[in-house]
């Protein structure tokens, strides 16, 4: 955009290295971790003197750990199978009404992510303590459909836009009723972009924090809300292993939904 | 669209509306039951007793008390605040972004999103390894003799703010970045070869331009910075409370539900002021937008 201008070298030196610093303060976080999950020590040393899969192995050894591990992969896995559905018949609605009618069904849809979390917390906290149901998996996955429903639906409704509803209709002027038309015509054509939305819902479930820590425990407890509570009682490198494991998990599913959606 | 005119194909096209309608029911649904009720019950909450009776005695509690206020101020200085530094910050590293061909825009975006996609509690966890008084900053400001005494960088203000605007900065360098990559390359060749300055095409080409993207991840910063929880609650070391962790506070330690959610009515208040306030500056900038292209 600027080579208009090759005279100003300086600039532009400056423009990048500011940029590289930049860069670096977003990347830092992130990479500092993996080392230390490699550690044999106790203390959060850097670089460490000797490295071990210790962590790891506490990570994996711990019953705690595991329970919460079973119980965010669960909770991915049920959010992403009753998310995708419900945005794909809402994206179809809206995408066949269009106007005005389309535009407000979306930004109904879209309030829960504009929410601040706490407020969707302490509320749902409400909501579920006077139906006994603090605790439960029911509380957490309802809270977390909801954000993952606006997620799935950014990833449908272009995919929609792009489908040709010629197909449709063949389909249904040749007898198909709509519920064969959804699951033999545009289930099949879409399912790229079906898959990437629940892989989408499925990691937005995952990632979730602050409803998890206001309504899930016990069995029931996230691995999020383990890692923000042992992250404010002390920090020791198992957390570390912890992060680089999760970091790993994320950044292949983000990879590999980024690939098909190329391919 | 055209004029439906008979009374059965009518019939028809009213049904076949009504059915589309009833595709959106399940997501609305779900969004009724786990959004909207549960704010409504807020509202319902902070007019409650702990017995459940009536009372406005939350309002008067919560409203009176300076643990309120400071609240209040310390969210908006760690929004403002987190806002300032996006805008410092991801202002240039867009620009410098959309200046390069876009393949390796694509591949340094890449890296820009990578925290993006990192858990929020692995980013908390890593500036906590980075920012405690034996953790790495520290090490290398004493190690390289830049300051004798490790510098209190984390379970304070400025923590919080570190990590919050590591947060916030990539999701508002997407639309500076998109806005600033939608620049006909064009306009800056016909000031340049016209004798504009690198200054002046920056001031009065590129500002402009982007200006509709700068806002719009000035919206997303605000509308997440209002509210933050995570952040405030781990770097802030119980030292930084915003209404997000003054409502935890309220709710979890005290057992206060209606005090919390009097607490929750503020930060929807805030919202909603917000709201106005960027509606009114979003005509201001679209108006400044006009007038720039047509300049």
């Amino acid at each position: 955009m600027l080579e208009a201008y090759p005279q100003n070298r300086l600039a532009r030196i400056l423009l990048w290295s500011f940029a590289a610093l930049v860069m670096a303060f977003l990347m830092l976080p992130t990479l500092v971790v993996v080392p230390l999950s490699f550690s044999a020590s106790n203390l959060l040393e850097f670089p460490p003197h000797a490295y071990s899969l210790r962590w790891y192995e506490n990570f994996f050894g711990s019953a705690t750990w595991m329970a919460a591990l079973r119980t965010s992969l669960v909770l991915g896995t049920l959010t992403a199978l009753i998310a995708v559905p419900f945005a794909l018949l809402a994206c179809i609605s809206m995408n066949r009404l269009g106007g005005k009618t389309s535009a407000a069904i979306q930004s109904v849809l879209l309030t829960p992510s504009i929410t601040p979390g706490i407020l969707l917390a302490i509320g749902l906290f409400f909501v579920l303590a006077a139906q006994h149901l603090i605790g439960t998996l029911f509380g957490v996955l309802v809270g977390h459909v909801v954000l993952a429903v606006p997620v799935a639906c950014i990833v449908l409704l272009p995919a929609l836009a792009r489908f040709d509803w010629n197909q449709v209709q063949a389909a249904r002027s040749l007898g198909a009723n709509w519920a064969r038309a959804i699951g033999e015509i545009i289930v099949p054509q879409l399912r790229i972009s079906l898959l990437s939305a629940t892989l989408m819902a499925f990691l937005t479930s995952l990632d979730e924090s602050v409803i998890s820590i206001f309504v899930a425990s016990g069995r029931n407890s996230t691995m999020p809300k383990l890692m923000f509570l042992s992250l404010r009682d002390q920090i020791d490198p198992t957390i570390a292993a912890i992060s680089t494991l999760w970091t790993v998990i994320v950044v292949a599913v983000v990879l590999i939904v980024t690939l098909r959606q190329k391919s | 669209m055209t004029v439906v005119r008979d009374p059965a194909l009518a019939a028809d096209a009213r049904r076949e509306r009504r059915f589309f309608l009833s595709l959106s029911l399940p997501a609305l649904f779900i969004v009724g039951l786990a959004a909207i009720l549960p704010i409504l019950w807020i509202i319902r909450q902070s007019f409650l007793t702990t017995a459940g009776e009536y009372t406005v005695g939350n309002y008067q509690k919560v409203l009176s008390s300076g643990l309120t206020w400071s609240a209040l101020v310390t969210t908006l200085e760690l929004s403002l605040g987190t806002l300032a530094a996006c805008i410092l910050l991801g202002t240039p590293l867009a620009l410098a972004l959309a200046s390069v061909r876009p393949r390796l825009a694509n591949v340094l975006m890449a890296f820009v999103m990578l925290p993006l996609w990192t858990s929020i509690l692995v980013r908390t966890y890593g500036w906590l390894v980075l920012l405690r008084r034996d953790g790495l900053i520290n090490a290398a400001l004493t190690g390289s003799g830049l300051t004798a005494e490790p510098l209190p960088l984390v379970y304070n203000f400025t923590g919080t703010l570190i990590g919050m605007v590591h947060y916030m900065l990539p999701l508002f360098l997407l639309p500076v970045y998109a806005a600033m990559r939608d620049i006909d390359p064009n306009l800056i060749r016909a000031a340049a070869s016209m004798g504009a300055t690198l200054r002046q095409v920056i001031r009065t080409v590129i500002m402009p331009l982007s200006a509709g993207g700068i806002f719009s991840g000035s919206i997303i910063v605000l509308i997440y910075a209002i509210g933050f929880f995570i952040t405030p609650a781990v770097l802030g070391g119980g030292k930084v409370n915003p209404l997000s962790t003054r409502i935890e506070r309220t709710l979890s330690t005290f057992q206060d539900w209606g005090s919390a959610s009097v607490l929750g009515i503020l930060l929807l208040v805030l919202m909603a002021l917000i709201g106005v306030m960027l509606l009114a500056a979003r005509r201001l900038v679209a108006q400044n937008t006009v007038e720039a292209s047509h300049a």
